[in-house]
């Protein structure tokens, strides 16, 4: 029985956001659709355990809802006959083709990534409504109160109604300003699912997974676009180590991955749009972030890696993006060629105390150089701000090797 | 549709030429205000506009007591305030957004945009 539920909860998950995409796109509105799937998924509970999981579990799903959907707005028409007509709009016909591509997830990116949004609030409203993370969750991976990012989605959702934000993916001459803020959010809940912030599933891969789909989408839509291909071509190579990168509940840095788990499809896609990117000679940040990751699938053994080659374009990426954590991972890399101590020195430079990832690297620094004490307490320090269990695993277990 | 309120938001101390730094720019920020305004017309996106006399020169009245109390000057003191505005009618914030665009390059100021609950 615990089984079950725990099943239908997780196809419900990977389901939520196709599910309130086009409920949303049916009904024109977020409160309606989340209710309505939420009331899906308690049919689901109650049914399939007794008959089974349906054989096109999604399809159920959006039927269902999009009936619980249509009950609710007849009651409320029933008790609020007067304003119906402002407010009571169904739109059951097909829905219009008013951008370039007919995606309802993706019509629900861009209104979730709405300019008018602040940023905060973007991110937030793609994990919730097209990730399918609780608000608990999201709270958790930006490190604030649950009550505070409730109010944030909940905001954000009332503006959408009240001032109409579209759902729709913007005509083709708007697009590439709207473009910058979508790749930023897709990178964002990439990342969230290659390493969750919480203390739940160490890795997302439905997170991932839809990132690539949204991504390959956008694609189409924009071929000439050479950050939409940089992006697609970062998601596929990290995404191709994904599979190496836990094991036994443990977090496997690049260097000790076993690379024949390494899914050679997606390196090879991804080789290709890197290489595409080159030929267009306009540089981004997604575009040298897929390189880096190119050099790093292109070596055969940890040792074969071109690490000056590395470092080159984290100097291209510093001269776009001069963020500590560019800095940060440009350290990492440089250890590789002048050795631990002058990467300890840019390191300790970067005010990032906060940030697990500098703990970590630090940690690792003063490993390899001896010093012991200062090694463990980093490393302590790392732990306590990661609550990814396997990190942590992996961490502790680099500690404890300790002497 | 959705009925916008865009408002133009400048200084609350007026010089010589409004807001604007010279004659001349004062002159070709209202022609192409003017412009503006014959496109929201023409596109069927109007509704009303005006500009405000100086925020100086407005009176605050309290009525809920037994007799109307009378402020003299802006409710609040601000170093900003709403030197005019449009109302619009548009499908979506896109629209009303693109349209604020053009309104605040036409009249040299930064514009807010908020939804009406309802118009009467």
């Amino acid at each position: 029985m615990q089984g079950t539920t725990a099943a239908v909860e997780r196809v419900f998950r990977e389901e939520y956001g196709r599910l309130i995409a086009s409920l949303v796109r049916r009904f024109g509105d977020i409160d309606i659709a989340e209710e309505a799937a939420g009331e899906a998924l308690v049919v689901a509970l109650e049914k399939w355990p007794a008959s089974g999981v349906p054989p096109n579990p999604g399809g159920w799903l959006t039927t269902t809802a999009g009936n619980r959907a249509i009950d609710r707005i007849r009651r409320e028409k029933q008790r609020e006959a007067k304003h119906q007509a402002a407010l009571m709009h169904v739109d059951d016909t097909p829905h219009e083709h008013t951008g370039p591509v007919e995606d309802d997830r993706l019509r629900l990116l861009f209104t979730c990534c709405h300019p008018a949004l602040a940023p905060e609030a973007r991110i937030a409203l793609t994990l919730r409504l097209l990730g399918g993370l609780t608000v608990a969750q999201i709270a958790q991976a930006f490190l604030v109160p649950e009550v505070t990012m409730a109010q944030r989605i909940t905001r954000a959702k009332k503006k959408i109604a009240a001032a109409k934000v579209p759902y729709r993916v913007p005509e083709a001459a708007d697009l590439p300003e709207r473009l910058g803020g979508v790749l930023a959010v897709l990178f964002l809940v990439f990342n969230e699912g290659y390493l969750a912030t919480g203390d739940g599933d160490p890795v997302r891969a439905e997170l991932t997974g839809e990132v690539i789909r949204l991504t390959r989408v956008l694609r189409r839509l924009l071929p000439e676009e050479p950050e939409v291909a940089g992006l697609l071509g970062l998601v596929l190579l990290t995404e191709a180590r994904r599979e190496a990168r836990v094991r036994n509940g443990q977090l496997v840095p690049l260097g000790e991955q076993d690379r024949a788990g390494w899914d050679r499809t997606l390196i090879a896609e991804g080789h290709d749009l890197v290489r595409e990117c080159l030929a267009i000679n306009l540089p981004g940040r997604y575009q040298i972030l897929a390189a880096i990751n190119a050099v790093h699938t292109d070596a055969a053994t940890a040792s074969d890696t071109d690490w000056s080659q590395v470092v080159a374009l984290y100097d291209q990426l510093t001269r776009l993006d001069p963020s500590p954590i560019v800095a940060l991972n440009r350290a990492v890399a440089v250890a590789e060629l002048d050795g631990p101590k002058v990467a300890l020195a840019l390191i300790d430079r970067l005010p990032l105390t906060g940030y697990h990832a500098w703990q970590v690297a630090r940690a690792d620094m003063l490993r390899r150089l001896g010093r012991t004490g200062e090694a463990k307490e980093a490393y302590d320090a790392a732990i306590a701000a990661t609550q990814n269990s396997a990190e942590r695993a992996y961490l502790s277990r680099k500690r404890g090797e300790l002497v | 549709m959705t009925h916008y309120l865009l408002t133009v938001h400048g200084p609350a101390e007026m010089e010589e030429f409004g807001n604007y730094g010279s004659k001349e720019e004062m002159e070709e920020a209202f022609a192409a205000t003017g412009a503006f305004n014959e496109t929201l017309h023409a596109d069927g996106y109007w509704v009303f506009a005006g500009g405000l006399q100086a925020a100086s020169t407005a009176t605050v009245v309290d009525g809920r007591g037994e007799t109307p109390v009378m402020t003299d000057g802006p409710y609040l003191e601000t170093k900003e305030v709403i030197g005019g505005f449009w109302v619009i009618d548009a499908p979506d914030l896109d629209v009303a957004l693109k349209l604020a665009a053009e309104g605040s390059k036409a009249c040299r100021g930064k514009v807010e945009v908020r939804p009406f609950e309802g118009l009467a």
